[in-house]
C-alpha cells in the first residue's frame, strides 16, 4: 500500500518529471549515445565507436576554436569583473543622485540579444563606426599612426576581431557591478573603522579588509562568467560568422556549424559532450582553488 | 553607512562626479549613436555625424518591408516569451511547493536532479531535441518552445522553493486543520505569498525568451513564424549596410526591454542578487 502523501507528492511534480525526462534527461542520454555514431540525419545512423572523438582530437578547427574561446574567456571574464569592481567602488560613494548613475551603469547589462550585437557591429565598423571615430577624435589613432600602426580594424581584421568582442563585453560590466555593490554594502563599517584606527590607509583598507570580504562575490562572478564565456555563440554568429580567417570561430559556433550546416550529428554530439566535460571540470577546478582564498 | 565616513572634501566630490559622468557618457553613447543612426537619411550614414533632418520615417519603413513582416516578428516574440513565461512559472510553482513543503520518498534526490539541469550547457540537449522535434513534425511551429516550458525551469524551481521554505510553517498547519487540501494550500496561500519572487522570475524569464536566439534560429524557418532576434538577422542579411534601417529595427526590438527595465528595475536587481546569494 503506497501512502497517500507519496502519491500526492508525485502528482505535484509529475509535469516537471515528465517534461524533464522528455526534454532534458532523455536528450542528454541521446547525446551520449549519438556521440558514438556516424549520422547525417537523413540516412540511418551507423555505429562508429570512438571515431568521432579521435577525429575531434585531430581536427585543426577544433583546436583553433578552443584556443579562440580560451583567449576570449581569460580576457573578457577578469576584465568585466575588474571594471565592475571599479564601478561598484565609485557607486558606493556617498553622493547625491548616485542611484541615477547606478541605473545608467546597470542598463547596458539588461540590454542583450541580436539588437545589441548589431549595434556593436556598427559601433566597431573600422571606417564609420563610433569607436574609431572617438579614438580618432581623442588622438589615439593619430598617435598609433605616428608609431607606425594602422587604426584598429576591429571585426574586419583577424588581429583585432577578438579585442572587439572583449571590448563589447565590457559594456555589460554593470551586472558584476551590482553584485559587487551588494557585497561592498555588506562590509561592516566597524571593520574598516578598526583598520583605520590601526593605521591602515585607504589602499591598505581596500586590500586587507574590503577585498577579502568580497571574495565570495568575486568567486561567484568568475564561475558564472566562465561558464557563460566558454559557451559564447551569439556574438560570433551575428557579428562575424566566425571570421575573419576563423579569428572568432568559437567552440560553440563550430559545433553549431557541424550540426546544422553539415548535418554531422554524431560529431556534433561528441563536440557537445567535450564542452560539457570542460565546463564541469572548470567549475570543479574553480571550487577547488576557491578553498585557498575565498573567505565566507 | 554614512555615519563613520569622514565627509568628503569638495575636490573629491567634484572628482567623484566627474568620473561618474564620464563613465555614464561612455555607457550611454552607444544607445545615443543607435538613435542618431536610426534617424539619418541613407546618404548621411557615412558622411554626416548629425542628421540634417530627423527621418522618423525610418521607423515606419521597418514595418513596411514586404518580405519581412516586422510586426509579425514582434507578435511572435510576445506569444512565445509570454506563453512560455506563464506556462513555466505555473509548473515551477507547483513543483517547488512539493519540493519545499510535501514529504515523499526520493524527494531530495529528485531535487538534486532539478539542480543538475542548471549545470548542463543548452547545446548538449539541443541536438537530440532537434531530432525529436523534427520527428514529431514540430519544426517551424511554436511547440518546441511551449512543450519544454511545461517542464518548468530549474532556476525558477530553485528560487520558488527557497521562497516557500522561508514562509512560516504555521500557515500550512492552520490551513490543514481547517481541512484545506495541499493543492489549495499551494495555490491559494503559498503562491500568492510568493508574488515578489514570481514577479522577479517572470521578468527574468520573459527577457530570457525575448532574447533567445539559438532556439528560434534552429526551430523557426518561415518568415511568418520568426521571432524578433531571428527576424533582425534576416533584416541584417537583406539590408547589409543600410544601418539606418537596421538601427531603427534594433531600437524597436530593444524598446520593450527598456520599458520593462524602467518599470521593474528593482526586480532586475533582485534577480541578480538571487544568483549571488548562493555564491
Amino acid at each position: 500500500m503506497i501512502k497517500k502523501s507519496t502519491i500526492e507528492g508525485f502528482l505535484f511534480i509529475t509535469p516537471w518529471l515528465v517534461g524533464s525526462l522528455l526534454f532534458f534527461f532523455g536528450p542528454i542520454l541521446a547525446c551520449f549515445v549519438l556521440a558514438f555514431f556516424q549520422w547525417d540525419f537523413f540516412n540511418p545512423p551507423e555505429f562508429a565507436g570512438g571515431e568521432n572523438f579521435l577525429r575531434l582530437v585531430g581536427d585543426e578547427l577544433v583546436l583553433k576554436a578552443a584556443w579562440n574561446t580560451f583567449i576570449y574567456t581569460v580576457f573578457s571574464v577578469p576584465l568585466v569583473i575588474l571594471v565592475g569592481l571599479g564601478m561598484a567602488l565609485l557607486i558606493n560613494q556617498k553622493l547625491r543622485g548616485i542611484t541615477m548613475f547606478r541605473t545608467i551603469f546597470f542598463l547596458p547589462n539588461v540590454l542583450s540579444g541580436v539588437a545589441v550585437l548589431l549595434l556593436w557591429k556598427w559601433m566597431l565598423d573600422p571606417d564609420f563606426g563610433l569607436v574609431n571615430s572617438v579614438l580618432e577624435w581623442i588622438g589615439v589613432i593619430p598617435l598609433m599612426g605616428l608609431l607606425g600602426f594602422d587604426a584598429p580594424g576591429w571585426l574586419s581584421s583577424p588581429d583585432w576581431a577578438m579585442s572587439g568582442l572583449v571590448l563589447m563585453s565590457l559594456w555589460g560590466a554593470g551586472g558584476s557591478m551590482m553584485i559587487l555593490l551588494a557585497g561592498l554594502q555588506a562590509v561592516p563599517v566597524e571593520l574598516e573603522e578598526a583598520a583605520r584606527i590601526d593605521g591602515a590607509g585607504a589602499i591598505g583598507n581596500f586590500f586587507y579588509v574590503t577585498l577579502p570580504l568580497l571574495t565570495p562575490q568575486l568567486f561567484f562572478l568568475t564561475v558564472i562568467g566562465t561558464i557563460a564565456a566558454v559557451q559564447t555563440f551569439n556574438q560570433p554568429l551575428v557579428m562575424t560568422e566566425g571570421g575573419p580567417a576563423n579569428a572568432t570561430l568559437f567552440y560553440a559556433l563550430y559545433l553549431f556549424q557541424n550540426v546544422f550546416q553539415s548535418f554531422d550529428m554524431g560529431y556534433g554530439c561528441a563536440l557537445a559532450l567535450v564542452l560539457f566535460g570542460v565546463t564541469l571540470l572548470l567549475t570543479m577546478l574553480q571550487f577547488w582553488v576557491s578553498r585557498f582564498f575565498v573567505h565566507y | 553607512m554614512s555615519r563613520s565616513h569622514p565627509s568628503p572634501s569638495a575636490t573629491s566630490t567634484f572628482l567623484g562626479y566627474f568620473v561618474l559622468l564620464l563613465i555614464s557618457v561612455i555607457f550611454l553613447l552607444p544607445l545615443g549613436w543607435m538613435l542618431v543612426t536610426a534617424l539619418k537619411d541613407p546618404s548621411e550614414i557615412f558622411s554626416r555625424a548629425w542628421p540634417e533632418d530627423f527621418k522618423w520615417g525610418n521607423f515606419s519603413s521597418v514595418f513596411q518591408q514586404p518580405t519581412l513582416p516586422f510586426g509579425l516578428f514582434i507578435w511572435n516574440s510576445i506569444v512565445i516569451a509570454g506563453g512560455c513565461t506563464i506556462l513555466s512559472l505555473v509548473v515551477s510553482s507547483v513543483t517547488a511547493f512539493a519540493f519545499a513543503r510535501l514529504h515523499f520518498p526520493g524527494r531530495d534526490i529528485l531535487f538534486i536532479g532539478v539542480l543538475s539541469t542548471m549545470m548542463v550547457p543548452a547545446i548538449v540537449t539541443m541536438i537530440p531535441s532537434f531530432v525529436l522535434f523534427a520527428h514529431l513534425g514540430w519544426i517551424d511551429t511554436f511547440l518546441p518552445f511551449f512543450a519544454p516550458a511545461l517542464a518548468g525551469s530549474a532556476f525558477q524551481i530553485f528560487f520558488l522553493r527557497q521562497s516557500f521554505l522561508s514562509m512560516p510553517n504555521e500557515l500550512l498547519e492552520a490551513a490543514r486543520i481547517d481541512g484545506c487540501s495541499n493543492f489549495r494550500i499551494c495555490v491559494q496561500i503559498f503562491i500568492p505569498l510568493a508574488k515578489p519572487t514570481l514577479a522577479t522570475l517572470g521578468v527574468l524569464t520573459f527577457l530570457g525568451y525575448w532574447n533567445d536566439f539559438m532556439g528560434p534560429l534552429v526551430y523557426l524557418h518561415s518568415n511568418e513564424n520568426k521571432t524578433l532576434p531571428v527576424g533582425l538577422m534576416s533584416f541584417s542579411g537583406m539590408f547589409g549596410t543600410q544601418w539606418e534601417l537596421l538601427m531603427a529595427a534594433s531600437l524597436i526590438a530593444l524598446l520593450p526591454v527598456l520599458v520593462l527595465f524602467m518599470l521593474c528595475q528593482r526586480y532586475f536587481e533582485r534577480g541578480l542578487n538571487m544568483g549571488a546569494v548562493k555564491g
